[in-house]
């Protein structure tokens, strides 16, 4: 590492920007995920995130390489294609203390995976649950996904005569507590909304719209980032405020919203249409709905659900991580065992 | 028709003559769904508390109710404990196979039937009983519903009463299967009474079968195998567990359940010191013990064929990556879904190597009830140790049947967690390499998330010594060379073959999982039908042990049992043997999806010895 003149900028953990990094990308230049990835690297520094307990996950795919790029000093488990979930489960069951980051594909988590995606959301799991979404598969170069919207085209001309699945909609139907869409190129909802999901207990889903210029970047394309950047349909602006800045905000009511996320942490919603509420499922649901019919991709903070207990909570774990426990707590005293085999006599 | 008095007379000096003690075997053949298997069981529990050697197995379809299943209970004075085919004690229960029943049964058999099923009109050479169970069950049972599953407990004690089984036995037997369920208790013993009452008033006893109290079970415990392999992941101090339920691995976990809830709350805080997650599929169940093993915790799952054929590629990610787990395969009937509810060791071959790629696992192969407790210990400190999968291969006779066992020994030392890096690891080692070889057994140091030591990137494709992802040729060749070495060094730290030899010996038997009391029978029956002495090597774990290769050089030839079509086990043995002792390995094979017996192992043994 080279030695800076001037010192760098520490954030409130006494680290630089250059800890948060990975190894040097190996995707596309111009790639949406480049841009996600650097975003994360930003949210975890800007917050001062303790490197030791996060986790990286991902499965198979251009946007499931990305975890190598991000955050380079932490653990992480590259899987096998669609099956994150699982393995991302297993472990912060094992341990409740981690902080998981997952990262997936479109592919990933709405062809092959969406078995475990599904099952996921049902439970709750305290996981940042990432959807690099750019409707093909980028890692085979280039054949649809299920995300693909309805006529969107293939650069061979091939057209999508199938529905889309909508990982918003979805993930909402199915019980989720945090679901967001953000666009790659939109620094600043995509950075406030990472922040706000790392301030979630349970799974916070987002739902980025991530361009892959190698394959889904020209004209007939619904997520090239010209048509994006036309068609992008922010819910107003999204603001985060961490649990430790004490700032007293005064918002217009009406259109502007402030919600108090687990850790104390406040995310503030202005500009929001009128009587949005992300609170109302229903509402969402047909928010949703209605900007797919017109073809618009629609942005920011769609649902939160701050009151659901997370899987950890149901499972009544300890909390010391189940990992660690001392041989005296997961082993029964031979007592037990001569109980049990009197039990049997 | 009633027996003529000739018959009767034959049949008294027949038992005047030549009783039968202890050494018969009794077949209960009922319509599953009407709670057979409570009232087997009573009978089971109450021959083992008479301390008389006995086995139950449980031959029953793949249904929830009215298909026919038989329950087989063998009393053996000799104490063998394995299935034999041939039963002398039939209670006909079921319409449907009541006269197929009643003609495999041997001359001089005792038969209980349903009375309006006339089956005395079949054969002369049997014993007839007849019971007329409706009208026996209906003034004990009002309610219709209740009737049919409290109408099976009259054969136990018409049974009970034929046979000479002890009452108060029969009583604590009840109590112990019914336990709390203080009405069904009554209830269920008042049908007892009934069926004992009327073989004492209308059954004359004709045939020559009698228990009588040994005291051959001392100190012993009556254990299925999957409840013994749940206590011992839970002694083991397993903390994940992920399960998709699959007959006959089901009981496994469910056993598990049960137990955690009542031993392993933390008395203090009154959490869980476990997770137990029924999981999507076995995809994610085996996906879930792999994020945990990786995070550090003792993970485990339990399935059988069809679910270990969905974990394939997580199995070779967790070889590949270098990831902690233990999957319990109880195995069953296959191809596909082929007999859910049959026995079998068919998943041999496709579990030594599951995955694609150059793929090897470490395979466990319990030989009794205990062995599944034992090994599970042993599965949970190997899959640490050599921080890789290990797959624990029971099977559903070893599994839901109930054995005789000695009681579950505590353990006797810690966990071993393996080569989890420490702080002075790091200072001894200079680095840390998630992947290198530094003491030459091929087994790298680990770390877990969660601690201030260093990280790395777990992933399933091509990787160097330092995790980093890389296609060079020569990484990928010296990680696969290490990866061959761990292997080797697992051959010396299994569980090593239990070997009986025999100085006159000229034939070796091996054996493996649910055949072992099968051979040790058969080896009595070669030595004192064909004076033939053999020695005995019984496999517990893949890699094989040098003691394998040993035994194959002593003897010859070596018949090699398998529960399967293809001689999975033999096949393996090829694979791993030097190729001049292949030529000593023949094949006893058994696959129609009923236990194993030694009658079936001898006559193979002796035909093929005939034709050698
Ligand atoms: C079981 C399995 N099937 C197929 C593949 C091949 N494969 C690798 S990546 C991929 C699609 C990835 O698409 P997506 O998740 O959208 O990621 P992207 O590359 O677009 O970021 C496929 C099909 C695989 N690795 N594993
Ligand atoms: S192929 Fe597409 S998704 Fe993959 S790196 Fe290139 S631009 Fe990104
Ligand atoms: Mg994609």
């Amino acid at each position: 590492m080279s030695v800076t003149t001037s010192s760098p900028k520490l954030n409130r953990i006494g680290l630089p920007l250059a800890a948060y990094k990975g190894g040097k990308t190996t995707l596309c230049a111009g790639c949406g995920h480049n841009a996600i990835s650097e975003r994360i690297i930003e949210a975890f520094f800007e917050l001062g995130v303790d490197l030791q307990w996060v986790a990286k996950f991902s499965g198979i795919g251009c946007s499931s390489k990305s975890p190598a790029y991000f955050l380079g000093g932490t653990h992480a488990f590259n899987g096998v294609h669609g099956r994150m979930p699982a393995v991302a489960t297993g472990a912060l069951l094992a341990n409740r203390r981690l902080i998981g980051l997952g990262v997936s594909g479109d592919g990933d988590t709405a062809s092959i995976g969406i078995g475990q995606f599904v099952h996921l959301v049902r439970r709750n799991v305290p996981l940042i649950y990432i959807v690099e979404n750019n409707g093909v598969y980028g890692l085979t170069k280039g054949q649809f996904s299920a995300t693909a919207d309805l006529g969107s085209t293939l650069r061979n001309g091939v057209v999508n005569d199938l529905p889309p699945i909508d990982i918003c909609s979805l993930s909402i139907e199915l019980g989720a507590t945090f679901v967001a869409r953000s666009f790659s190129g939109d620094k600043k909802q995509l950075l406030a909304l990472l922040k706000a999901a790392l301030s979630h207990r349970g799974l916070a889903v987002l739902d980025v719209i991530s361009p892959c210029v190698a394959f889904n970047d020209h004209e007939g394309s619904t997520k090239s980032y010209k048509y994006v950047k036309e068609h992008d349909d922010p819910l107003g602006d999204v603001h985060f405020i961490p649990s430790y800045e004490d700032i007293s905000v005064n918002y217009e009511p009406g259109t502007t919203r402030d919600i108090r996320l687990h850790d104390g942490s406040h995310l503030l919603l202005s500009k929001l249409p009128e009587d949005y509420d992300p609170t109302d499922k229903m509402a969402a649901l047909r928010m949703l709905d209605d900007a797919r019919k017109k073809g618009e991709h629609l942005t920011g903070l769609i649902y939160i659900d701050t009151n659901s207990k997370d899987f950890i909570e149901l499972l009544n774990l300890p909390d010391e991580p189940l990992a660690t426990l001392p041989v005296e707590k997961v082993r029964p005293p031979k007592e037990v065992l001569d109980e049990i085999n009197e039990s049997f006599r | 028709m009633t027996p003529s008095d000739t018959q009767v007379e034959e049949a008294r000096s027949a038992l005047q003559t030549k009783k039968v003690v202890n050494d018969f075997s009794i077949r209960v053949a009922t319509v599953n769904g009407t709670g057979s298997q409570t009232s087997n069981l009573v009978l089971l529990r109450a021959l083992f508390q008479m301390g008389i050697p006995v086995t139950g197995k449980n031959i029953f379809p793949s249904n929830i109710a009215g298909l026919p299943t038989w329950f087989i209970i063998r009393a053996s004075r000799d104490g063998y404990l394995s299935h034999t085919r041939d039963s002398q004690v039939l209670v006909a229960l079921n319409p449907e196979t009541a006269e197929e029943d009643v003609h495999t049964m041997p001359t001089g058999s005792a038969i209980i039937y349903d009375e309006p099923l006339t089956l005395d009109r079949l054969r002369d050479d049997v014993v007839f009983y007849a019971v007329p169970f409706n009208k026996l069950v209906t003034p004990i049972c009002r309610d219709p519903k209740l009737r049919k599953y409290v109408r099976n407990m009259i054969y136990v004690g018409v049974l009970a009463h034929l046979l000479a089984i002890d009452r108060d036995e029969i009583a604590r037997a009840l109590n112990k299967q019914l336990g709390r369920k203080k009405k069904a208790l009554e209830m269920n013993w008042a049908a007892i009474e009934t069926g004992w009452q009327y073989a004492q008033q209308h059954l004359p006893k004709r045939d020559p079968f009698i228990l009588e109290p040994m005291d051959q079970n001392r100190d012993k415990i009556l254990i299925d195998g999957n409840t013994a392999a749940a206590l011992g992941c839970i002694f083991a101090g397993v903390t994940v567990v992920s399960w998709y339920p699959i007959t006959p691995s089901s009981s496994l976990g469910e056993a598990l359940i049960d137990y955690m809830k009542k031993y392993r709350i933390d008395r203090e805080t009154g959490k869980a010191t476990f997770a137990i997650i029924q999981a999507e599929d076995e995809l994610a169940a085996l996906g879930m013990v792999l994020g945990a093993g990786w995070a550090g915790a003792r993970a485990m799952t339990a399935t059988s064929g069809p679910g270990i054929s969905l974990m394939a590629e997580f199995s070779g990610l967790g070889y590949y990556a270098e990831v902690p787990a233990v999957i319990f395969d109880v195995q069953r009937v296959g191809p596909s879904t082929g007999l859910p509810t049959r026995t079998m060791q068919g998943d041999l071959l496709s579990t030594a190597v599951l995955s694609h790629g150059d793929t090897k696992h470490i395979m466990l192969f319990p030989g009794s009830a205990w062995e599944c407790y034992t090994m599970a210990l042993e599965a949970f400190d190997l899959a640490e140790e050599f921080q890789t999968p290990v797959f624990v291969m029971s099977d559903l006779d070893l599994g839901m049947n109930y054995w005789i066992s000695d009681p579950l020994p505590y353990p006797d030392r810690p966990p071993n967690r393996g080569k989890v890096l420490t702080e002075d690891d790091l200072q001894r080692l200079g680095r840390f390499e998630r992947y290198r070889d530094v003491d030459g057994d091929g087994i790298p140091y680990r770390t877990i998330p969660g601690t201030p030591l260093p990280a790395y990137f777990c992933r399933g494709s091509g990787h160097n010594e330092q995790a980093e992802y890389t296609e060079r040729p020569d990484a990928y060749v010296r990680n696969m060379d290490r990866l061959a070495r761990k292997f080797e060094t697992a051959r010396q730290r299994v569980p090593a073959p239990e070997v009986i030899d025999h100085p006159r010996a000229r034939v070796g038997i091996i054996g493996y999982g649910s055949s072992h009391y099968a051979i040790l029978e058969a080896r009595d029956h070669l030595r004192q039908q064909a004076n033939l002495e053999t020695a005995y090597l019984r496999i517990r774990a893949y890699p094989f042990n040098e003691q394998v290769e040993a035994f194959v050089r002593r003897y010859a030839p070596v018949y090699v049992v398998d529960l399967n079509r293809d001689g999975q086990m033999r096949d393996l043995l090829k694979l791993d043997l030097p190729a001049e002792l292949t030529p000593r390995l023949r094949s006893v094979r058994h696959y129609d999806g009923h236990p194993i017996d030694a009658r079936h192992i001898t006559d193979d043994i002796l035909s093929q010895e005939a034709s050698l």
